[in-house]
This record gives C-alpha cells, structure tokens and sequence, in this order.
C-alpha cells in the first residue's frame, strides 16, 4: 500500500517582497494612514488611546475590589456586631477589632456587640475579598470604586472605624441593598426566648 | 560693495542659520518626533510638560477673557465694515463713506489683524483657564525640560577613557552637520537697492547684490561631502575614547557604514552635476527655476531616491542605526555619553537630519523656487495657449515667499524622514552593507551611464523643452 504524501509548498518569498521597495512603501503608506487620522482627523474618528490621567479617569470596573468601607444602619451606626469572621479569615491579618457589649437597657445587649476599634491596615491588605465573602452581616464591603489614596505616611493608612465608616459606596450610599430588621421590628425574628419578643 | 556690508550680512546670515537649525528646528524636531510616533501609534505623546500659573494669574487671565472677546468682536465689526465699504467702493466707484479709500484699506488691515490677534488671545485664555491654569504648548515645552535636565545632569567621564578625545568626539559630530548649511542657498539674491519695487523678470541690476547663502564656493557640493565625512570623525573618535568594548564596536561599525555609505552619496549625485553642469548648489537651484526641477527629470528620479536612501543610511538613524543598536551594543558609541554631551550627539542628529533634507531640497526639489513665481512674481501661463496672467510681487515680497516655501520643503521631507524613522526595523548588518554595495552602488553607477546617454542624445534638452512648453 502506498503511502500518501501531501507535499506542503514552503511558503517562500513573493518577487515583490523581495524587491523590498513596494514593501516599504506598503509598510509607510499604513503609518502615514495612521498619522494623518490622529493629527488632522476629526476629533471623533481619532484613535487616541492615552488618558490624560489626573484630568480624566477611567472607571474601575463594576467588580472592582477597592479600599473597605463599613456599612451603616438606618441610623447612623455601624452594621458590624463584631464577629470577628473577617479578622479569621483575613489572609493577611490586617484587620483589628476590639468588640465591645451594648449598654444593659439597649434593646440589642446580650443579643450582639458592636466594635469599639475597627482598624484595617490598607497596606498589609492584599485585597482578596475574603473578608467580604466572610462577613455575615453585610457590614464591610469593598464596593467603594476607588483605589488607596496615596500619602506620605504608614500612618495615613490604617483606616479606623469612623474612616471606614465615612466611606461611601460607588452608588453614593453609606447603606447597602440589603434590609436589616431591626430588633423592635414587625419583621425581626426576636433578640432572646426568655424576655421573649 | 564695502567690505563692512559683506562682513555683517553674512554674520547676519550664519546668525540666523544658527537660529533656524539649532534654535528653531532641532529642539522642535525633538518634539516633532516623539509625537509623530505617537500619531502614528494611537498615542498622544508628549504632551505633559507644563508652566503652572499662579491661582491669582489663572483668575486674572480668567476675568480678562470677556473683555478681549468684546474687544475682537468690535475690531472684527470695524474690520468688516471697512471691507464692506471698500467692495461697495470697488462695484460702484463712489464713497459712502466721509473716510479716504487709502484710510479704510489700512483700517481694514489694522482692525482684521487686531481682531485676529485677540480673538486668539481670547482661545489661549480659555485654553490655560480649562487647564487649570498650565500652560502646556501641545508639548513643545518637552524639548525646554530635555535641554534643562541635560545641562544639570553629572558630566561623567569614564575612569580610564581618553579625557581629550572622549569630549572632542560630540563637538566633532555636531559642527560638521551645522557647517553644512554654509553652502545651501535659502532664497534668490536680494538686491539692496530695489527692496519695495517690482522687478522685471531677467536681465542685470546695477547696485549691491547680497546672496541669500553664507557661502558661495566654486566646489559646493564637494564642501559638503568634505565636511559630512569629518563627521565620521566624531563618531569613530568617540567610540574609541569611551574605554568600552560596545562603545568600540559601535565607532568601528558607524565609521564603516558612514565611509561605505559616503562613496555610494557621491555617485548618486554625479548625475545631478552632469545635468545641471556645476557643482554650485545655487547654480543648480537657478538651473531648476530656470527649467523643471530635478526629480522630474526621469533619470535624475532614480538618482533622487538613491540619495535619500544613501543619505538617510549616512545619518545613521533608523533604520540605520546600527552604530547604536541598543539590541546588541547597549548604546553604541553612545553608551558612556551622558549629558550635555550626549545632548550634543542628539543634536547633531537632528541638524543632520535638517541639512540632509535641505540638500534634498536644493538638488531635487528646486530648492527656494516657486512654481509660477519668478523675479518679478507670479506669471501663470496656460499650456499650449498664449493666454498668461501675471501678478506683480515686490522684490523683498518674493524672496520672503521663496524663503518660506523652501522651509516648507525642507519640513515636508523632515516629515517624510520621521515617517521612515517609525515605519521600518532596523536591517541588519550584512544587510546594510550588501545594500550599499551591491545594490545602491550598481545602480548609482548605471545611472550615470544612462544620464551620459541622456544627454548626449539631446532627449535631456528635448525633456526640457516639452516642460516649458507645459508650463
């Protein structure tokens, strides 16, 4: 049985690119194509790619991962009832919270706690998510769209509860999308058995 | 002609030589080429460099932004009504107006130009007040904070490097490329006497006549050969002194290029002597006004685009530029440079780019001739028919436009340069060398073969003939 070949041609040289010359001018004729549409064009057939940075800014992307805020309740305090959950499962361990209790006649004692410190060290952070991924309760985000504002200070970046606090989301809101019920609320499932509400 | 005459205007000439070479077109060249690559690449190149104002002046400039607008809207109404008189004066023949024609035609001049001028002054205003008040100068202040950032930079000089040589080598390489311009013929003579009268179109005029060229020597385009070789020189003499192995080789290899490339420059030209039969740049340039230019005499075009190449391969700039090809020889002779000196080598690039162009100019392009603009100013006539209109332009009228116009060829082929410059990669060496010496060398020498025919036939006087019939 014979075998079949198939001879491929090796793809050689045409007579005008060994010229050269009309080459050249192929090679000149689509740069100065180029040149003439960015210099003399219209402003909206222009191919400018450059941002001019401090002046104009590109928007990060919807999932962008930028600098942590701590979302609020309705009424001005942090949602955070200081779990602990984002510290554990920070790669990094960037994030230091003292939790602290609510005082006996606030309804919410003895059914959560509330950070006294919340501190993030933005330098240390690695800006996986993981403490967002963590968080129960919905109370730190990083949906803020912008980057760590640069500064000439280690200082400047440990980011404390009131900082955090004052960051707003990229929608301009200190809450988030999702509804908390409140103890005291028609919806609230009840701080404890014994007292019973 | 007094000896005094002769000694200030040519100090005049070289003055102004220096300011258009190494004041005007090579720190503009500089900027020119970063932000035509960046056309070329969808860039915006540099445009980053700044005069920041004071908030105080921004807020100056700001409130003075309305009153210039007003100003130039009223010199603009001024100006419109002066013309409009001045047409109703021309169609009808009688004034309307109780203000002299001859008052109204510099009225019209006076306030069209004022209004111009603030009207501009009101764009630039507006311009640094939505900067916040920088001024940016679409990035020609980039070459100023290069020249600025050269001066302050270490002068280093290498430990064991020949201290003499080492700082002769960028002087070497700059002057030649300058000393060229001493040649090249900028306009047609000025005659002293006649500066605001219309000339007629030939014949001689009594009273001083002042060359528009530094210059003027019987050998011409030898001087420039002459002096374009010393720049190997400072080439060679750099890379040798650097105390570098890559500094070395990158002197040894622009010293072989640029002589290889030198023989093949000069035969190129060869039939541009015999055509225009002198080696006088201003006799050639007389010699295209006279009849046609020389690109389109046919075998003058081949010799045209051998030149450039030869001539774009002697600047050693892409893709030519082997002797510094950072790939593999860091940076060539170039590589122990820093500063002013380099500053200098940059320079001289960029001059020799300028006088490469402008010797195009001069021996292919017509050099400072116009079409249709003679001595005594534009004289259009039709093909093959007797009609011709002519507009009179004064004597010093002529030589500005003849000025202009050759700084415009000498752009457009900066332009065309620059183009090349990002357009093609870099040959290699064997490449550069069988180039010059089995194709541009053959052909230049066949060339001048077919130019003897050329001429010897009478098809060149025939050529010529068939032109001025055209034109």
């Amino acid at each position: 049985m014979a075998v079949e070949v198939k001879v491929i041609k090796k793809p050689g040289r045409t007579v005008a690119e060994q010229v050269y010359l009309p080459e050249i001018a192929k090679g000149l004729g689509f740069a100065m194509g180029r040149f003439f549409k960015n210099t003399f064009g219209p402003q909206a057939k222009k191919d400018i790619d450059t941002v001019k940075y401090p002046e104009e800014k590109v928007e990060y992307p919807e999932r962008f991962r930028g600098i942590h805020r701590l979302t609020q309740r309705t009424d001005g305090s942090p949602r955070c009832v200081a779990c602990l959950c984002c510290s554990t499962a920070c790669p990094a361990q960037c994030i230091y919270i003292e939790p602290a209790e609510y005082e006996p006649d606030d309804p919410r004692y003895g059914y959560e706690r509330y950070p006294s410190v919340f501190m993030i060290d933005e330098l240390r952070c690695i800006f996986c998510g993981y403490c967002v991924e963590a968080c129960p309760c919905d109370a730190i985000r990083m949906d803020t769209g912008m980057h760590m504002p640069p500064s000439t200070s280690r200082e400047h970046f440990l980011y404390d509860k009131e900082t955090l606090l004052s960051i707003p989301g990229r929608d301009g809101s200190y809450l988030t999308a999702n509804p908390r019920h409140e103890p005291g609320d028609e919806t609230h499932p009840g701080i404890d058995r014994e007292r019973g509400h | 002609m007094t000896t005094t005459f002769l000694v200030v205007s040519s100090l005049v000439k070289v003055l102004a030589i220096l300011l258009i070479t190494v004041g005007g077109f090579a720190p503009v060249l500089i900027w020119a080429e970063r932000r035509q690559s960046a056309m070329i690449q969808d860039r915006l190149g540099p445009s980053r460099a700044a005069i920041v104002l004071p908030a105080s002046a921004v807020s100056f400039i700001d409130r003075a932004r309305l009153p210039l607008w007003r100003l130039a809207a009223l010199t603009g109404i001024v100006a419109i009504v002066a013309l409009v008189t001045l047409t109703f004066v021309a169609v009808k023949g009688s004034n309307p107006l109780p203000i002299s024609t001859s008052s109204l035609t510099a009225s019209l001049i006076a306030f069209g130009v004022a209004s111009v001028v603030l009207r501009a002054g009101y764009g630039v205003h507006t311009m640094i007040v939505r900067n916040g008040g920088k001024i940016m100068l679409i990035g020609l202040l980039h070459p100023v904070a290069d020249a600025l950032k050269f001066i302050f930079k270490e002068d280093f000089v290498p430990p064991k490097a020949d201290k003499l040589l080492f700082s002769a080598g960028p002087i070497i390489a700059l002057i030649p490329a300058i000393a060229a311009f001493a040649v090249i013929p900028f306009a047609s003579s000025l005659h002293w006497d006649y500066l605001n009268q219309v000339l007629p179109r030939t014949g001689e005029l009594a009273g001083p006549v002042v060359p528009l060229q530094v210059a003027s020597i019987n050998v011409g385009i030898l001087f420039i050969f002459a002096i374009a070789s010393t720049g190997i020189i400072g080439a060679a003499i750099s890379g040798y002194a650097s105390d570098n192995k890559y500094s070395l080789l990158g002197g040894i290899r622009a010293a072989s290029q640029m002589v290889s490339y030198e023989v093949v420059l000069g035969l190129t030209l060869v039939p541009a002597f015999m055509v225009y039969a002198s080696l006088r740049l201003e006799d050639m340039t007389m010699w295209q006004h006279d009849h046609v230019w020389g690109i389109f005499v046919p075998p003058l075009t081949l010799a045209a685009v051998t030149f450039f190449v030869a001539a774009v391969a002697e600047t050693k700039r892409v893709p030519f530029d082997l002797p510094e090809g950072e790939s593999e020889l860091v940076g060539g002779y170039l590589t122990e440079y820093s500063g002013m000196k380099f500053g200098m080598f940059f320079m001289g690039e960029f001059v020799e780019v300028v006088s490469l162009a402008a010797l195009a100019s001069v021996i292919f392009l017509g050099g400072w001739d116009v079409p249709f603009l003679y001595r005594s100013g534009f004289e259009f006539s039709l093909p093959f028919v007797a009609a011709s209109y002519s507009v009179p332009v004064v004597h010093w009228l002529v030589v500005v436009i003849q000025f202009v116009v050759f700084l415009l060829k000498i752009i457009v082929l900066i332009w065309f340069q620059l183009m090349i410059r990002w357009s093609l990669p870099r040959f290699r060496y064997d490449q550069l060398m069988s180039l010059c010496w089995k194709g541009l060398l053959p052909i230049s020498l066949l060339n001048i073969l077919v130019v003897g025919a050329f001429i010897l036939s009478g098809w060149l006087d025939g050529w010529v003939a068939f032109f001025e019939k055209l034109f």
